[in-house]
């Protein structure tokens, strides 16, 4: 289930709601990525005063079903679940949620992980931060990209 | 009609975010579209010309929603985006 949305997500509701989907699951894992209060470094660090996250309405869904998918083919997954929030959020909001659940515990972890990483660097969510500094896109990282390259590795 | 969109730094250094374009005979491509953009619309340079680009920044492409390369080919009715890498999650 993916949803891209303005609104604030519960996670105790999603919790429950995957616990159920789920059936006979060992292992859920749910993964929350939160605004931070100070985004760069060096001379362009300051605290956030709101992040924007921008995305392109209809690929994102498409990305995200695909990314879904990938992990449904690797993992034996019993659910999944992605939440992206879009607009304006400011330091200490939730932005993402993805919850996992399968038989064990391996399966749940990675494909989570599987999950955010794909979602990162492949699903067209841009970020601008403001800060006293003023407005700025964050960049991408080439972090970000090297996380995904180990998934592809035979 | 192709209809071209941009997003994130690149929609706000153009100043627009969508147009249509009558697709010109002789573009047959994505390398093709942004020469053609880049003949029509000067100002595209400190986007699209290497060159002209702050340093790292890259340029993606896709076509009816599915990231693509420069050679990619084009057709009438496509859907072409221009945009930054991803930065969400």
């Amino acid at each position: 289930m993916i949803s891209i949305q303005n609104e604030d997500f519960s996670l105790g509701d999603e919790y429950t709601a995957i616990r159920r989907r789920a059936g006979d699951a060992g292992a859920i894992v749910t993964f929350t990525g939160l605004v931070r209060e100070v985004y760069g470094d060096g001379s362009t660090a300051g605290a956030v005063q709101s992040l924007t996250l921008e995305h392109y309405p209809g690929m994102t869904e498409k990305c995200l079903k695909d990314i879904q998918h990938k992990a449904e083919q690797r993992w034996p997954l019993l659910a999944t679940r992605i939440i992206h929030r879009v607009g304006e959020l400011t330091s200490c909001d939730q932005i993402v949620l993805v919850a996992t659940a399968s038989a064990h515990r391996h399966a749940a972890f990675e494909s989570a992980q599987f999950i955010m990483d794909y979602l990162k660097s492949e699903a067209p969510f841009w970020k601008k931060q403001k800060s006293e500094h003023g407005s700025s896109w964050i960049e991408s990282r080439d972090t970000d990209k090297a996380a995904l390259d180990r998934w592809q590795k035979p | 009609m192709l209809s071209i969109q941009y997003f994130a730094s690149i929609r706000e250094t153009l100043d627009r975010n969508v147009e249509q374009l009558e697709l010109p005979r002789n573009v047959t491509s994505v390398q093709m579209l942004i020469d053609h953009l880049l003949i029509a619309n000067p100002h595209f340079e400190a986007v699209f010309k290497e060159s002209s680009r702050s340093k790292g920044s890259k340029v993606l492409v896709a076509v009816n929603q599915t990231i693509v390369g420069r050679n990619h080919p084009l057709s009438e009715n496509d859907e072409v985006a221009f945009f930054p890498p991803m930065t969400g999650g």
